[in-house]
């Protein structure tokens, strides 16, 4: 999977959370949790989502490199192989 | 013989438009079934019924929008059986139809032991306004809100001529935004009714509670190590928010203080045994809703972690039951997520407490001499000085936070 296919399952399933964000206007580092008002519950469905579609296992210790966009991709390619 | 009417699902709630009938004139129904949808300021919501018998006949008609306490439709109770029903029985369809209605999905069935709790609203109308019987008669046929209304005979009775004169200037008004609300996206529409509902309610809480406020600092270190402990062993899918500890806190808190768990209505404190508690949920769009979770005290960690995410998830699609809206006992609102470190909540009438919490932080703590690092939490308690003093509440906090320190007491 490329970074490409990462960013749109990302975008993807943050527009089922914030339907009225303009993803394409969020900067790679900024806190999408804070930017896009998405509280611990959205968040933990965000994760779900993330997991079901590419079934990578995400521990609880590790939701903090996930809270940007960059982190994320980070995160998932690194974990995909 | 019953009448169904259209339950009030809020103290702020005068209206509503039935958008769905999921029953018709002979189908059987029983405690907990979903018999409708309406369309109220707080979204689409599902009515359950609290009897038992077969729908004689439908009044409402969908689409129509009509005032709390309209009779929707009429329903037989089995034990004297509807001529409807008789005849259908004669033409063999009734068992049919008794079959489907008995197929509403179950799981829907409620443990509520009541119907919708009175309306304060109503009820406190009647008091503070002098009306006529003729003129009370008439506001309730137009639709017209007594309260809104100057009275002009002695002693500023509301009489007969007020309410016409009342409904000659809504018609007037009317007229004028009319176009202005067509033009109005319905998303908007939607929103400034949210927005009417929640100020009417909060307007009344600031007016008519006496409000106090305790606020108190807890230390969840150890309840979050067990919860991350906990959530290490379960697939993403099972884990635990911080939310659920509070909840079940909660809950238990007010089994030990009772006096906060329940209504003031009619100037007289209503405590209640059952544990029903109104989670705030903001909605993206703006304003937010309280639905109520049921008996958070009997329910366990995961049951009740189940229940949040249905509820939100149900909050957010705007799919919530008519009971979810109207029975809660207390309120629970929790801005942590925002960074608000302290909550100072507006009661929800007829309620009498209303528990805050803030952001977890870290943070220095003293304890024993000892100076460390730990996660700290923020509760307050807004409650009502008419149903209870400080020291109730004081009682209230202390127990909470005895609970959130040894968890294995939840």
């Amino acid at each position: 999977m490329t970074e490409k296919n990462i960013r749109e399952i990302i975008n993807k399933h943050l527009t089922k959370i914030a339907p009225e964000a303009d993803l394409g206007e969020l900067p790679e580092n900024a806190n999408i949790r804070e930017e896009l008002d998405i509280d611990s519950y959205d968040f933990l469905q965000f994760l779900i989502a993330i997991n079901e579609e590419i079934g990578i296992e995400i521990p609880e210790a590790d939701y903090g490199k996930l809270s940007t966009i960059e982190g994320i991709i980070r995160y998932l390619s690194a974990r995909m192989g | 013989m019953a009448e169904f009417c259209m339950p009030s699902l809020g103290a702020d709630m005068k209206a509503a438009t039935l958008i769905e009938w999921k029953v018709k004139p002979g189908d059987f129904i029983k405690r907990g079934d979903i018999i409708a949808v309406v369309e109220a300021d707080k979204g689409i919501i599902e009515i359950e019924v609290f009897e038992e018998g077969v729908v004689d006949k439908i009044i409402v008609p969908e689409g129509k929008n009509v005032p709390v306490g309209t009779v929707l439709a009429i329903i037989s109770s089995m034990k004297e059986p509807s001529e409807t029903k008789e005849e259908k029985i004669v033409e063999g369809q009734v068992i049919e139809k008794k079959e489907t209605a008995l197929k509403l999905e179950p799981e829907k069935v409620l443990v509520q032991e009541k119907p919708v709790p009175p309306l304060p609203e109503v009820l406190e109308g009647k008091k503070h306004f002098k009306v006529s019987p003729l003129a009370r008669k008439l506001a309730e046929e137009l639709n017209i809100d007594v309260s809104t209304i100057q009275g002009s005979g002695a002693d500023g009775i509301i009489n007969r001529a007020d309410v016409e004169k009342a409904a000659k200037e809504r018609e007037l008004k009317k007229k004028i935004p009319v176009t202005e609300k067509a033009k109005m996206p319905k998303e908007v529409e939607y929103q400034a009714g949210m927005r009417r509902a929640i100020a009417a309610a909060m307007s009344r809480s600031n007016r008519d509670i006496p409000h106090y406020y305790l606020e108190t600092r807890i230390d969840m270190t150890r309840a979050l190590q067990w919860l991350e402990a906990e959530n290490q062993k379960r697939s993403i899918k099972e884990r635990l928010l911080p939310a659920v500890l509070l909840l079940k806190a909660v809950a238990r808190a007010l089994k030990d203080v009772p006096g906060l768990n329940g209504y003031w209505i009619d100037e007289r404190h209503q405590m209640k045994d059952e544990i029903h508690i109104g989670f705030a949920i903001s909605l993206r769009q703006g304003g937010l809703v309280v639905p109520a979770i049921h008996n958070v005290d009997k329910k366990s960690i995961d049951e009740l972690m189940a229940a949040m995410s249905d509820l939100i998830a149900r909050t957010r699609a705007g799919r919530l039951r008519s009971s979810e809206m109207t029975d809660a006992t207390v309120t629970v609102t929790s801005l942590g997520d925002l960074g608000v470190e302290t909550v100072y909540g507006v009661i929800y009438p007829p309620q009498v407490a209303l528990v805050g919490f803030g952001r977890i932080s870290e943070m220095p703590w003293a304890e024993n001499g000892m100076l460390g690092i730990r996660r700290i939490l923020s509760a307050t308690l807004a409650a009502d000085h008419r149903a209870t003093d400080g020291n109730r509440g004081a009682q209230f906090l202390g127990s909470m936070k005895r609970y959130l320190q040894e968890v294995s007491m939840l």
